[in-house]
């Protein structure tokens, strides 16, 4: 063993807290929001309508809660993977603390009003440009340590860890150009069509990104660090990678099939977006290969629990993302319910169980303890996992039956159904959707005290020791 | 190398996503919105359009309501209102566009067409509270617009977006509140680009100039069904007239009530039906009208 290299964690811990305060808020305004599809009587401010709130939960969700515990996970792993400490302690403060006002900025200017309305690039400019300068600093941050690093080798993650800090800045840039008529106002640089395609190639590239990147760079560290079996291979993760990250900037129009967009960019994406099963499997198979021998733990560790089902619905994710990707299917699902469906296994699933077995794992190597009650997280697994698959289920079905009566036509071509006649039919899906709200919510607090009385009991024992 | 060379990696990153970008992203810069897509009767929003569109924007509304009518046969159907599908050069002017990517509620690209009275007296009650209109709505109530329009940068915008103004424009915005404002730009959505229906669809259809469904009592069901589909948010559910008149039993005769669902009376609010209603469904709604006719 080498002299151990005093890593910084201050500031992963400081991420964590927050990003758990803000995925809090992403939920609680997604049951809000979820209620009030059900009882619109729940519209009762200006600020607290459907219209404002519902960009609040995708931000608070996505930026808050996705992206600040990558930012976390990040510093975390960038240390243990080059053997360095962070290249500045201090920038990763600072980067925490304007994080959390640009978070907090962002919720209250989008209850006022002030929107771009361009789905995950709602803010204004100043706040965008905050959220840049974010993460060009965190870039910075973690950049300088791999270059500075004592381990030679750069493992998988820190691959897909340097893809996302360019790809991010890049799609952020671009998508956010615009010019301003005041502070809180400005216009997009693009127009219609145009502006839609930039949109779409941004707002599917967000997925790639943010949802994908990130989450597999951290499901790659942890899942060998869990099992103890090292990752089945290497050689298929650089593969998957390239071909992941040359594959998905293609596929932007996937989202706007049948619109105005020319025929040619939504065949192409369609495409690739078929194409993209391979290396995102490449990503699930070679989690799977890795468990070999060890699959016994699926029972009794549940860290491997979150890390196995995190994967499995990404799997899922990249199997039903191409379907939708279908002219045919499209036609059906696109609008509907089905959507957000897909959006939360992927938000729900996927993203957040591997942070919460991340979580739980650098919590106790953070505080020195043993987790406080491995009962609570095997509860917390399951009603994250209950909350998730009837979210999911519910919408799915939804979907299917909204998107088929609206597209039932009498003998004579006219329609059958009147639009409220199809939304009257899928109140009561909305109605199950909110009580799975409160089933992952309950998981999340499970999950959260869980957190706080492992911090809690390595500073007691650490005093203990003093 | 690449595995040891982090700068070389992320330039070589860089590289492999901007392949894609550049063809199916920065390429159809050069043909999008350029002049085979434009549209000449396509105009740009007035003063008080571009309040109501950023109005739009501020509410969030494109959070439950789409703009594009795809090129599907049931789209077109549902949403077209008599017009086509969307095409690129109707958004030319939109910055951002707000094609949305969910249908909470009905797609409003043509929207201005299905409501074609100029007094916007059914968005008006509607917006204010959409239940009272349509009861099991769940869009929200929007009366909070009811209040003064700050058109401080009214004409900044005008020409921070280029658009041709004049100071009529201007002075249309005297007095006018949001809910004007937002109104107005629902009334313009759909409408620039002429919808060939009126006189010569009507004729058309009027062939069978008799009613043929004598036997109320067979096509009670079909005829309420519509009715409440169709007519029930201005004449109410009943028939006990609301926006529009009572249509509990009329003096017409059953041509000069075919005449006016197929053609409407769009100066005073009254939509045509002819391009979503076909003849044998006006003519069940004729006779509902005319069974309590004393
Ligand atoms: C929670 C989702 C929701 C929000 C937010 C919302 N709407 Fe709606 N809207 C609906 C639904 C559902 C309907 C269909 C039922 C009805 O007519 O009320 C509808 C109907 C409409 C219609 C009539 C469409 C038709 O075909 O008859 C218009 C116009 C409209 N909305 C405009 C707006 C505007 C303008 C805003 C923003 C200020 C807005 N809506 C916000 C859900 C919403
Ligand atoms: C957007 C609101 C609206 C809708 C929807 C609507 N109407 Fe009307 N309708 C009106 C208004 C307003 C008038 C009064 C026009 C006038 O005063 O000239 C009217 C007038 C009429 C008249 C003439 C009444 C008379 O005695 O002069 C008939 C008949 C009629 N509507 C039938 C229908 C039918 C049938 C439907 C459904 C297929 C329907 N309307 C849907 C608003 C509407
Ligand atoms: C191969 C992989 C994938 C493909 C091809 C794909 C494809 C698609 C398609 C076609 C849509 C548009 C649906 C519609 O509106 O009709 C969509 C929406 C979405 N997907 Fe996926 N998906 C993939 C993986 C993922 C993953 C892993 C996530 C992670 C969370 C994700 C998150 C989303 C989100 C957030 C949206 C909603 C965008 C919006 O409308 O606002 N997708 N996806
Ligand atoms: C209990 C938990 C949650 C509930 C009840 C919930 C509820 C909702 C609701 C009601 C919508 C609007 C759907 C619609 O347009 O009809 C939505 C959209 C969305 N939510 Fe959630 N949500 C939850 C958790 C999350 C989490 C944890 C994330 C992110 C990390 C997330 C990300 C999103 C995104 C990206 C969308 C936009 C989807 C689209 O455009 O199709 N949600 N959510």
């Amino acid at each position: 063993m080498n002299a151990k290299t005093q890593y910084y964690d201050d500031s992963v811990k400081g991420f964590i807290i927050w990003s758990l305060i803000w995925g809090t808020i992403a939920v609680v305004v997604g049951i809000l929001i979820s209620l009030q599809l059900a009882w619109p009587q729940l519209n009762v401010a200006p600020y607290l309508t459907y219209g404002r709130l519902r960009p609040i939960h995708t931000n608070a969700g996505i930026f808050g809660w996705g992206i600040g515990s990558f930012i976390a996970m990040f510093f975390y792993i960038t240390q243990r993977l080059t053997k360095t400490p962070l290249w500045s302690p201090k920038l990763a403060r600072v980067t925490l603390w304007i994080f959390n006002v640009a978070i907090a900025s962002a919720a209250v200017t989008l209850a006022m009003g002030i929107n771009r309305t361009k789905e995950y690039a709602e803010l204004e400019w100043p706040l965008a440009i905050i959220v840049a300068i974010i993460w060009v600093l965190f870039s910075i941050n973690v950049f300088m340590t791999i270059l500075k690093r004592k381990e030679e080798q750069m493992y998988i993650s820190l691959w897909y860890i340097m893809a996302a800090l360019v790809g991010v800045t890049v799609l952020y840039v671009v998508n956010n150009l615009g010019v301003p008529l005041h502070l809180f106002k400005s216009y997009s640089a693009f127009a219609g069509t145009n502006d839609a395609n930039v949109q779409w190639w941004y707002g599917h590239n967000a997925v790639a990104m943010v949802l994908t990147v990130p989450p597999l760079a951290i499901f790659y560290y942890f899942l060998p660090k869990i099992t103890g079996n090292p990752i089945y291979s290497h050689r298929m993760g650089i593969i998957a990678f390239w071909s992941l990250i040359f594959m998905y900037l293609w596929t932007g129009a996937h989202h706007l099939l049948w619109t105005p967009i020319p025929d040619w960019i939504q065949t192409v994406a369609m495409a690739f977006s078929i194409m993209l099963i391979a290396p995102s499997w490449g990503a699930v198979m070679n989690g799977y290969l890795t468990m070999n021998g060890q699959w016994e733990k699926m029972k009794s560790n549940y860290l491997v629990k979150f890390m196995i089902c995190g994967i499995t619905f990404y799997g899922l994710q990249t199997l039903q993302g191409p379907m939708q990707a279908i002219r045919s299917f499209s036609a059906f699902i696109h609008y509907t319910d089905w959507v957000p469906g897909h959006v939360h296994m992927g938000t729900m699933g996927w993203v957040s169980m591997v942070l919460f077995g991340a979580i739980y794992y650098v919590t106790t190597t953070l505080s020195g303890a043993e987790i406080y009650s491995v009962k609570m997280a095997n509860t917390h697994f399951w009603l994250v996992l209950v909350g998730q698959l009837i979210y999911s289920i519910t919408m799915w079905i939804a979907g299917v039956q909204q998107g088929s009566m609206l597209l039932a036509t009498n003998p004579d071509g006219t329609l059958h159904y009147s639009f409220m006649e199809t939304m009257i039919a899928i109140f009561p899906y909305y109605k199950i959707r909110a009580v799975s709200g409160f089933v992952y919510l309950a998981g999340l607090a499970l999950f959260i005290y869980n957190i706080y009385k492992t911090f809690q009991k390595g500073e007691e024992s650490k005093t203990a020791k003093a | 190398m690449l595995e040891k060379n982090p700068v070389i990696f992320i330039i070589l990153a860089f590289v492999v996503i901007m392949v894609g970008t550049s063809i199916t992203m920065i390429a159809p810069f050069k043909w999008i919105n350029g002049p085979g897509d434009m549209i000449a009767e396509v105009k740009p929003y007035t003063p008080l359009q571009q309040e109501g569109r950023d109005l739009y924007m501020r509410e969030g509304c494109n959070n439950c309501h789409s703009q594009t009518v795809r090129t599907l046969a049931s789209d077109v159907e549902r949403y077209g209102y008599g017009g086509t599908y969307s095409k690129s050069g109707e958004f030319v002017y939109d910055r951002p566009h707000l094609w949305g990517s969910r249908r909470t509620g009905p797609d409003l690209a043509h929207i201005g067409l299905k409501y074609p009275d100029p007094k916007g007296a059914w968005h008006r009650k509607h917006m204010e509270n959409p239940q009272s209109v349509v009861p099991a709505s769940n869009m929200p109530s929007y009366a909070f617009l009811n209040v003064p329009l700050d058109t401080t940068y009214s004409e900044r915008k005008m020409k921070l977006l280029k658009f041709p103004y004049t100071q009529a424009d201007l002075n249309d915005l005297k007095g006018k509140s949001e809910m004007d404002a937002i109104i107005a730009y629902m009334r313009k959505l759909g409408t620039d680009i002429p919808v060939k229906k009126a006189d010569a669809a009507a004729t058309q259809v009027l062939p069978t100039a008799s009613n043929p469904f004598k036997d109320v009592e067979a096509i009670e069901k079909d005829a309420k069904s519509l009715f409440s589909q169709h007519c029930a948010s201005c004449h109410g559910e009943k028939r006990e007239g609301t926006l529009g008149p009572a249509l509990k039993g009329s003096a017409k005769s059953d041509a000069d009530l075919f005449k006016i669902i197929s053609q409407g009376i769009e100066a005073n609010g009254m939509p045509s039906f002819n391009t979503s209603l076909d003849e044998q469904k006006i003519w069940k709604i004729v006779t509902l009208i005319k069974l309590d006719t004393k």
